[in-house]
């Protein structure tokens, strides 16, 4: 059972980078719209791109 | 009046007039259109390679308004740097920053739509648009792009953008969410990590445990406890504080006594190694409480910012005419004396007295009139009324707190007042309840001490911990949360808190007409054709003649009108109230009142089949009558079925309207309504309210225009129409965003769903209370057992309340 008395210690160290990395979430804004980015992941622009590699042609026929 | 076949606008869902001619091409297949504003902002999204939005969209589409010149033109104000001092920061040399409302948005390709369409524009640097607040911030190169340019595009897909001062409000919600965000981390990982511990300290107690490892565990939960009690619970102690201070009993007292005194006593036995330590329950009620404050708050900042935004909005523009010329100014710099141009369709921007011109004013913002009257020079005119046909010089005679408005507003703060507060109720409630707690705290404790000192000190915690009345104040709250934002998501939003409770008691429903059951704009309803002119012609030559005009019954004809018109007027004249005349080839039309026609006009030969409550237009040339057209202001969609619905659910409906009987009596008619009060001035509105309300009445009241803020504040519970007049909004105690009477009735459905949910929350609380209590005083419940309890019986209340956040098909 010695073992724990690093084991311990080290999920402690564990904790402090959880917290470190929750606290930096919150202050680079990860939390200002929680509703927004679940959808705006889906809606990604594809087709928008076709177009784009041959600009002459703006609608895909 | 409504198209045979049933066929809705592909881009917002109204029903297509049969007569519509409106078509954007979609994917390859043509899709109608209603209206030319829906069809002008289809057309630019597809022409901005931006089809997929209408694959992705969840949520039908506003109407889009056809965006008038005078519009854009006023949005080009937004460039001068006078008055971009109040909403931009400059970020660098050149790039400009400001934060947008956005209105229209309905669901999350809108959002995808506006950041495509917008970020696509040179010279914008960033434009991000928040979901949840539904505002943007753009940042832009100054240099290659205006903002007016911005806020144009943006209403060229259909949607509307007004800048506005961000300040510190915004930037108070943004601290207080970030700081209790940050308190909830430390408090939730920390109680994840004590209580691991604590689960192998409770299996030591049983199976023995080597007793430096014992002792090594306690000293690393107190490590993690020390933060988590004085960084995330701080709050609470601070909060109760504040309450002996003030010498009130908040929730908070006994909750910092807890935490407090748990947390004191379980150090001292790690320091001095003997008893017990609860850092496990001391961490998990703090993480437990935190996150039911912190949804709560989310909820109330939400609130906050859809009030905020009717009354954010930058002040309005006046052009003041001054010896070296015409400024534009923002209405507070206006001062008594000056003199003030006011375009045709601008609102004016004090009370005054005209000095040059003549034209009608549309006041309905302040009397429910729907129809404009003219005013001519000398004649008052009021702050906040539109000029509607010719330009006017007037002179400004108060500004401020003397005008009109302003002295409406303060009847509606003094309204607002005498409100009763349910929630001072709850606190005053909970006072109470936390005093008997804390007696009986001391009582139990003083008992023990006599007979068993070694367990009075944990029992008295158990005690405190079990009876937090948690579940009991998260009961309401919760409940009206989940339902709030269900609503949201119809449209519907909640500005005050007691909006749903007292919806779900609300007896009598009070409508007033214009703009609520109606669309508050006139239409077409009839034509009544006496020559050999077909309707679409005499049609034609109505919107020629109109060509140019601003005034509602112009758009009447234009909206009916064919796309390619063939006919075009010259030398057209415009008698205020009157009416217009023109040349179209070389017979002079003439369109206008009766009056205006009256030497044509025999009203023996055409038998009109005059309905009372329509405004009637007469059509005539030179030598004969050709046509009269029925305009009225038309019922809104589902109006009779919304109105049908709520008398079942056993609600009386009443229209109590500021228009003449004719009018009141028909629209009354048309939908079956019984109850009915006509010419009614604001006041008289009030007494109506109040009779109602003597005779133990519920009421709530669903209105729009300014003239009907003080009933709306009058009333139990109020609703006002999305495209109500802001001041309507920001006093009501909920709007219907989508103006979408149906969504009314999901309204009441959900507000008695929830409060079916409040009791059998209240009723759980209680009973738990009433259960643990007689338990922990006899001292059959450990501190841990109490966390888990008192959290348990939480998680029951808001799980129960989460219920109905699922969708409104009730």
């Amino acid at each position: 059972m010695e073992i724990l008395y690093i084991l311990i210690p080290l999920g402690l160290l564990v904790l402090g980078v959880a917290i470190w990395g929750f606290l930096w979430a919150v202050r680079t804004g990860q939390f200002d719209d929680m509703e927004g980015p679940a959808h705006r992941i889906l809606m990604d622009d594809d087709d928008i791109r076709i177009p784009s590699r041959n600009p002459e042609k703006k609608s895909e026929k | 009046m409504t198209g045979n076949e049933e066929q809705d606008c592909f881009h917002c869902g109204l029903p297509v007039p049969k007569n519509s001619a409106y078509f954007v091409e979609i994917n390859n297949k043509a899709q109608s259109m209603c209206c030319p504003g829906c069809e002008a902002v289809a057309k630019a999204i597809v022409d901005g390679g931006l089809t997929s939005f209408y694959e992705h969209r969840t949520e039908i589409s506003p109407t889009a308004r056809a965006a008038l010149p005078d519009v854009l033109d006023q949005l080009t104000l937004y460039d001068k740097p006078e008055l971009q001092k109040t909403f931009v920061s400059v970020d660098d040399k050149n790039i400009k920053q400001a934060s947008l409302i956005l209105e229209g948005i309905v669901c999350a390709a809108c959002v995808w739509l506006n950041e495509r369409h917008i970020s696509a524009l040179k010279g914008v640097v960033e434009f991000r648009v928040n979901y949840s607040t539904h505002r943007a911030r753009v940042r832009w190169d100054d240099s290659q792009i205006k903002l007016s340019d911005i806020l144009q595009a943006i209403s060229a897909i259909g949607y509307l953008a007004h800048p506005f001062d961000s300040g510190r409000q915004e930037a108070v919600y943004k601290k207080e969410r970030s700081a209790a965000l940050k308190r909830l981390a430390v408090a939730g990982l920390g109680a994840v990590q004590v209580m691991m511990l604590a689960v192998a300290l409770y299996a030591g107690d049983y199976s023995g445990m080597d007793a430096g490892l014992e002792n090594f565990m306690r000293w690393v939960s107190m490590f993690i406890a020390t933060p988590v009690v004085f960084y995330s619970a701080k709050s609470f102690f601070s909060s109760a504080w504040r309450d002996l201070k003030a010498h009130q009993l908040g929730m908070d007292v006994p909750v910092s006594l807890a935490i407090g005194l748990a947390y004191a006593a379980s150090s001292w036995a790690t320091v001095y190694q003997s008893g017990q330590v609860y850092f496990d329950s001391v961490t998990m009620f703090t993480f437990f409480l935190l996150a039911g404050r912190f949804l709560e708050m989310g909820a109330r900042q939400k609130a906050g910012q859809a009030a905020e935004e009717l009354v954010k909005l930058l002040p309005a523009m006046a052009t003041r005419v001054t010896s070296q010329g015409d400024e534009t100014v923002t209405v507070s710099e206006l001062s008594c004396g000056d003199k003030v141009r006011v375009k045709p369709g601008d609102s004016i921007p004090a009370d005054g007295v005209i000095i040059e011109g003549r034209s009608s004013i549309n006041e309905s913002l302040l009397t429910g009139e729907s129809h404009p009257l003219g005013k001519t020079i000398n004649e008052k005119v009021i702050g906040g009324t539109v000029n509607i046909e010719s330009p006017l010089l007037i002179e400004v005679q108060k500004v401020g707190e003397d005008t009109v408005l302003a002295s409406i507003q303060r009847l509606l703060d003094r309204a607002q007042v005498e409100k009763p507060s349910i929630a001072k109720m709850a606190d005053r409630v909970a006072a109470y309840f936390v005093a008997f707690l804390l007696v009986l705290v001391s009582a139990v404790a003083a008992w023990w001490w006599q007979h068993d000192p070694d367990q009075a000190f944990w029992i008295a915690i158990s005690l405190l911990v079990v009876t937090c009345p948690c579940a009991l104040s998260l009961a309401t709250p919760a409940a009206m949360t989940a339902a709030t934002g269900s609503l949201t998501r119809l449209g519907v939003l909640t500005t005050r808190g007691h909006a749903l409770e007292t919806l779900a008691n609300v007896t009598h429903i009070v409508f007033d007409k214009t703009g609520t059951l109606t669309k508050g704009q006139l239409a077409l309803e009839s034509t009544c054709l006496v020559s050999d002119l077909s309707e679409q012609q005499s049609l034609n030559i109505a919107a020629a003649l109109e060509l140019g005009s601003e005034h509602p019954v112009a758009k009447v004809f234009f909206q009916n009108a064919s796309i390619k018109n063939s006919f075009t007027a010259k030398e057209i004249q415009a008698i205020p109230g009157q009416g217009v005349s023109g040349l179209i080839g070389d017979v002079r039309y003439r369109l206008g009142c009766a009056a205006y026609v009256a030497d044509v006009f025999d009203a023996d030969k055409i038998n009109l089949n005059k309905t009372q409550h329509a405004t009637e237009i007469f059509l005539a040339n030179d030598e004969e009558l050709l046509a009269v057209f029925f305009l009225s202001d038309q019922l809104r969609e589902q109006a009779l079925e919304s109105v049908q619905a709520l008398k079942k659910l056993g609600k009386k409906v009443w229209l109590v309207s500021g228009d003449n009987e004719a009018a009141v009596v028909h629209v009354a008619g048309q939908l079956d309504i019984l109850n009915t009060r006509h010419s009614m001035k604001p006041e008289d509105k009030l007494e109506v309210i109040h009779e109602l309300q003597q005779q133990g009445a519920v009421v709530a009241m669903i209105g729009d225009g300014v003239n009907d803020a003080p009933v709306l504040a009058a009333a139990q519970v109020s609703i006002a129409m999305g495209g109500g007049t802001q001041l309507a909004q920001a006093s009501a105690d909920m709007v219907l965003l989508s103006e979408h009477l149906p969504h009314l009735v999901d309204a009441v459905k959900m507000a008695k769903r929830s409060i079916n949910i409040v009791r059998q929350n209240l009723g759980w609380a209680l009973a738990y209370n009433l259960l643990a209590l007689p338990l922990a005083s006899m001292g059959y419940i450990a501190p841990w057992m109490a966390a888990i309890g008192m959290s348990a019986s939480s998680l029951v209340v808001v799980l129960n309340a989460l219920r109905l956040n699922k969708s409104v098909d009730i």
